[in-house]
């Protein structure tokens, strides 16, 4: 019986070695329990003074050979875990998968900014009809028929008193019409002129400020505007104003921002100058205020008005205005936030 | 505006460069747009004396010259010359080794366009030549800018020219032209005289003004009279009769004046003409009075049908709407704009009537517009010419008659005005002028920035007191004195401050604009990307669409000006720039894309023209290529309706621009707010578009008042949803909503049915498809413990027998 055994055990320790996977040791560990069953079985033929020791050597060979199993089973498993991950190496220079959203485009993205900016001084959003009528887009600007400013812009008209808004400005007096100061409004919105070139494009978008309140100064322009220059662009933005001309502000002002290109030393962006125009503003003109009930003697304000296209052209380097209406997506996706 | 250097200090005693100029007059009001120096081209050429002239002994034209240039370029320069006209003792310019003159070769011109030719040394026929004498055509000058400049050779210069010196500076090259930008509300500082104005303020010196004087000549004369008909369109009409005119050459100082701003000399009287123009921005004209008939000069609205032929010989047909300078019997000068071919001066004339008027502004303007034709004078009009200036102009023009000797001036002067001509006063708070500016500019800084602008100021405490300048119509209020004052004390001066003064407001952006904004990103966040369009497009857009004749969107706002057929109509719907986008995309090779764009449609009311339209707000989506279809069009809908609690329904769409089978209607509340659908496949083979093109609409201004975008919390399940698979046997007539509508709504726990499949065919009966649905099971807060299979199978056996009852529909 013994023989028998220990032929057993040689035989399974051998095999057991040849095992590299868990299936073929978990059939490996069936026929061994197969085959002591045998031998346990042949216990009945032994002398019954023999058993209880030959019990014992079974269960000690039995206890033994499990004990092998479960080591086998652990060398087994991480040969096993070896293949796998061999067998399931990648090539991780593999491109990524991603999954892509839209972008806003980038006349939204800045005039969200300059929303942002300006909300947070107090100023509400005002988007007044596109279509205006000549009192609102020129007569209550101060810009009578015969006036000269007339010229400045080419007017899409639709009717003989209806055109397409040449500026932002017209907002102002819906708002003064209809609110009694302290007022603080930023319109924003499509405008349209009759110019269409490499530079110009025949429909662009223009974002309006205003504030009328009671003491409001030229020194409270600046002030706001440098704060916008330096949300803006960068901390270091410096603002110039010069004198200009519109029609419904007095003193008007055109404001400058130091070239964000070259901090002011002088560039092509620039023209060497350092300096970059990027708005018109001024204070009210007293016959704006007249023409919209407001009493001049009492109050004053502020106006400013800038080309969205100018700034986003400007802040992302955009060279050419006619990009952004082409509406290519290789260029709208790069402004993805 | 132009504007010469030399011409300037003839006014005032510059003491600064040109540069250091251009920087003043950025600094208040005047940018300098381009500053162009007019001996660009020259460069180390100087004046030179001919010595000797010996023959060249291989040429029978050329001479060999020994030239002085004086001490530093040498007293015995050897050059060559082939020009006919050289003489031992002439001074002439001489272009060193090395330098450059102006390329006047034309075939050369056209290799070189900067016009710069290079001069070095070298043999001409195996003789040294150490430079070039040149001609006036070499130094880039005509007889009005040096006489003799345009004979045939050498430039003869006069004899005094010390030689050795730079060129330049004697043929007056060594200056600059000013091209100023003069802002709208300055018309005074539309010639040089207003300039120069500006920059004695400026630069803090006297102007020196030009000599209007003259002594008038008793006439003989038959009188002239001057009747104005239209004081509305001309307010003053200032005329002189002038006898003994004189043919002639005008002196070099104003032929240099004019040819600087680049005008060609053409007798004297026209000269004064143009010399005024430029110089006190007084359009004038010359009738030769011998031609005013009936002695009578009559300014009067045209009639109807009225003819004139002006100056340069082109015929009018006039309305009533232009203004006419008339004999007695017909017009002879279109006001403001030219004079009349019949009137002319000619070198025969004898006697002239000169004219220096004020029109309106907005009248020359109308009538230029109208009939094609404009002048220096009507582009002057048209910004505005003061009636203080008429007479000025008149006297600078008599004086310099006078001092050119080209005719009598006499005492025949006609002034008919209806423009008030005294001086306006105005009174100031000096407070309230700093109150506007936001600092305290001194008092005595105000009253010498107003006294060098011409303003006579008188400070008594808080009281400014001016006389506005006759020549500045646009001061209108204190502000105006306020702009004076800071453009000349510098806005270096303005200081930034915060609204100290103002009161607080609440800002930021209405619901309806936030909610648009959300719109927007939610659309980004399924891919699709922002695009901005015009907001007009073309007639041909809507034929593109197969838009019926009475289609809707036909009934456009039209420009009555647009700059092309293309964009001629105010669009009534976006989609059509949507595929245009899409189609510009798939040429370029941008094989896959979604777009988006928000924005107003403009809808003409049914009343007058006049009348504002009506501004609706859109959204179009657009998507191409890929493996996108209908259904990712519909799933962004979906979306849009799911972020904002809608409750969209579709039904099969007929537009004509979309697939009659691919396309839907979104309904909202039994509205039809928008349709999408595949792009029709007609449309897509004429434009020859190999990706499908699938296209939306849908109109935001008819849900603005149902979009709800805030957030709808319910608490989670105590137990966890379920989820059961279906596959069932339907007719395939059946659509997916009537089966869905029966799973959502025959059990209470069901809170998605979601088909995941469609199959037909195998065991599939003919006429009969495969539908499998996912059917989620949620337990609600009145649950007490979670579905078993068991209950489970009770509610799908509910629902089939549901599903059976109403649809036919069994379980596959």
């Amino acid at each position: 019986m013994k023989e028998k055994i220990e032929a057993l055990r040689g035989e399974i320790e051998s095999a057991m070695e040849q095992t590299q996977t868990g299936r073929a040791l978990y059939e490996l560990k069936v026929r061994f329990q197969t085959e002591l069953k045998g031998i346990m079985s042949g216990m009945k033929d032994l002398p019954k003074e023999e058993r209880p020791a030959f019990g014992k050597i079974v269960n000690e060979f039995k206890q033994a050979m499990e004990e092998k199993f479960e080591a086998r089973a652990v060398v087994v498993r991480q040969m096993e875990m070896e293949k796998k991950y061999a067998s399931e190496r990648i090539d991780i220079t593999m491109p990524g998968k991603k999954y892509k959203a839209g972008a806003l485009h980038p006349i939204t993205l800045v005039k969200n900014e300059l929303i942002d900016i300006f909300a947070g001084m107090g100023f509400k959003v005002f988007e007044g009809p596109e279509i205006e009528t000549d009192y609102y887009n020129f007569t209550a600007l101060n810009t009578p028929k015969d006036h000269p400013a007339r010229d400045m812009q080419d007017t899409f008209y639709l009717a003989d008193n209806l055109l397409l808004r040449t500026q932002t400005s017209a907002g102002q007096i819906r708002v003064m019409e209809n609110e009694k100061p302290p007022i603080k409004i930023l319109s924003p919105g499509r405008v349209f002129r009759s110019d269409d070139d490499a530079t110009h494009s025949p429909m662009f978008h223009q974002m309006e400020g205003l504030v009328v309140d009671k003491g409001i100064t030229l020194c409270d322009l600046q002030g706001m505007l440098a704060e916008f220059a330096r949300k803006m662009f960068t901390a270091s933005t410096k603002v110039r104003l010069r004198p200009s001309y519109f029609p419904f502000t007095e003193p008007s002002v055109e404001v400058d921002l130091s070239c964000s290109e070259c901090g002011g030393k002088g560039c092509r962006l620039c023209k060497g100058t350092g300096w970059i125009e990027v708005l018109g503003a001024g204070m009210v003109n007293r016959r704006v205020l007249e023409n919209c009930g407001v009493d001049p003697d009492e109050y004053t304000g502020f106006a400013f008005g800038m080309g969205i296209e100018r700034i986003a052209m400007l802040k992302y380097g955009v060279n050419n205005i006619k990009t952004l209406f082409e509406n290519d997506t290789r260029f709208l996706e790069q402004f993805e936030e | 505006m132009k504007a010469p250097f030399s011409w300037l200090k003839d006014y005032v005693d510059i003491d600064m460069t040109a540069q250091e100029l251009a920087e003043k007059l950025f600094s208040c009001g005047f940018e300098v747009e381009e500053l162009v120096y007019l001996g660009e081209k020259i460069n180390r050429v100087v004046v030179g004396e001919v010595k000797s002239l010996t023959p060249h002994p291989d040429s029978d034209h050329m001479q060999i010259c020994k030239v002085d240039c004086g001490e530093e370029y040498g007293r015995e320069l050897q050059i060559v010359t082939g020009a006919p006209n050289v003489y031992v003792g002439m001074k002439t310019p001489c272009a060193l080794d090395n330098s450059t003159v102006a390329e006047s070769n034309p075939a050369m011109l056209e290799k070189n366009p900067d016009g710069i030719k290079k001069i070095k040394k070298g043999k001409l026929r195996g003789v040294e030549s150490f430079g070039m004498l040149c001609s006036g055509e070499e130094l880039g000058i005509n007889d009005d800018f040096y006489p003799g400049a345009e004979v045939n050779g050498l430039l003869d210069l006069a004899k005094d020219a010390p030689v050795g010196e730079d060129i330049k500076k004697i043929v007056g090259l060594d200056d600059w032209i000013f091209d100023i930008s003069v802002t709208a509300n300055r018309p005074d500082c539309q010639c040089i005289l207003g300039i120069a104005r500006e920059v004695a303020a400026v630069i803090k010196k006297p102007l020196k003004e030009p000599d209007y004087s003259y002594t008038a000549h008793k006439t003989n004369a038959a009188s002239v009279d001057v009747e104005v008909l239209a004081p509305d369109l001309c307010p003053r009409y200032v005329g002189h009769y002038v006898e003994n005119v004189k043919e002639g050459v005008s002196p070099a100082w104003i032929r240099k004046r004019l040819v600087l701003s680049g005008i060609r000399s053409i007798s004297p009287i026209v000269d004064i003409t143009n010399f005024v123009l430029l110089e006190m921005g007084q359009p004038m004209h010359a009738f030769d009075a011998d031609d005013i008939g009936d002695r009578k000069i009559v300014v009067r609205r045209a009639a109807n049908g009225e003819k004139i032929v002006t100056l340069d010989e082109k015929e009018f047909t006039l309305t009533s709407e232009n203004l006419v300078i008339c004999d007695g019997k017909k017009p002879v000068a279109l006001a403001g704009i030219m004079g009349g071919l019949n009137s002319e001066i000619k070198p025969t004339t004898k006697n002239v009537f000169f004219e220096a008027a004020k029109f309106a502004r907005d009248n020359v303007r109308k009538t230029s517009r109208a009939l094609g034709q404009s002048s220096d004078s009507s582009s002057r009009f048209e910004k505005g010419v003061d009636a203080y200036t008429n007479e000025l102009g008149m006297a600078r023009a008599l004086h310099l008659i006078e001092e050119l000797g080209c005719g009598t001036v006499t005492d025949m002067r006609r002034d008919v005005c209806a423009a008030d001509l005294a001086p306006r006063t105005m009174t100031a708070s000096i407070a309230k002028l700093n109150a506007l500016l936001g600092i305290k500019v001194p008092d005595e800084e105000i009253g010498n920035i107003l006294a060098r602008l011409n303003f006579n100021p008188q400070i008594n405490g808080d009281e400014l007191k001016v006389v506005i300048p006759g020549y500045r119509d646009d001061i209108d209020g204190y502000p105006d004195l306020a702009e004076e004052v800071i453009r000349m004390y510098g806005y270096d001066h303005i200081t930034p401050t915060f609204l100290e003064k103002a009161s607080v407001t609440g800002g930021g952006l209405t619901d309806e604009q936030k909610r648009e904004l959300h719109l927007k990103t939610a659309l980004c966040k399924q891919g699709f990307s922002e695009a901005y369009n015009y907001s007009f497009y073309s007639p041909k857009d809507l034929e593109l669409m197969k838009i019926p004749q009475d289609g809707a969107e036909r009934n456009a706002v039209k420009i009555l000006n647009p700059i092309s057929e293309e964009l001629s109509i105010m669009r009534t719907f976006l989609a059509p720039s949507m595929l245009q986008n899409a189609v510009r995309n798939i040429r370029r090779g941008n094989d896959e894309g979604r777009q988006f764009e928000t924005a107003n449609v403009y809808v003409p009311r049914n009343t007058a023209a006049s009348e504002q339209p009506e501004e609706r707000k859109h959204l179009v989506l657009g998507v191409w290529g890929g493996d996108n279809d209908f259904f990712d069009m519909k799933g962004a809908i979906e979306r849009i309706a799911e972020i904002f609690h809608l409750d969209f329904k579709y039904e099969r769409a007929e537009k004509s621009y979309l697939h009659p089978g691919v396309s839907a209607n979104v309904l909202c509340d039994k509205t039809v707010v928008g349709a999408f659908g595949e792009l029709d496949p007609s449309i897509a083979a004429s434009l020859g578009l190999d990706k499908k093109v699938y296209l939306g609409e849908l109109d935001l201004s008819s849900l603005a008042d149902k979009l709800d975008d805030g957030v709808r919390y319910k608490n989670l399940p105590k137990f966890p949803a379920v989820k059961r698979d279906l596959a069932l046997i339907a007719d395939e007539s059946l659509t997916c909503e009537q089966v869905e509508e029966v799973l959502m709504h025959s059990c209470k726990y069901v809170t998605a049915a979601k088909l995941f499949d469609v199959y037909r065919g195998g065991q599939v009966p003919e006429g009969k498809k495969s539908m499998a649905f996912t059917l989620t099971f949620t337990p609600d807060a009145q649950t007490e413990k979670a579905f078993t299979p068991e209950t489970l199978d009770n509610f799908v056996k509910k629902i089939l027998g549901n599903l059976k009852f109403k649809l036919g529909v069994e379980l596959r």
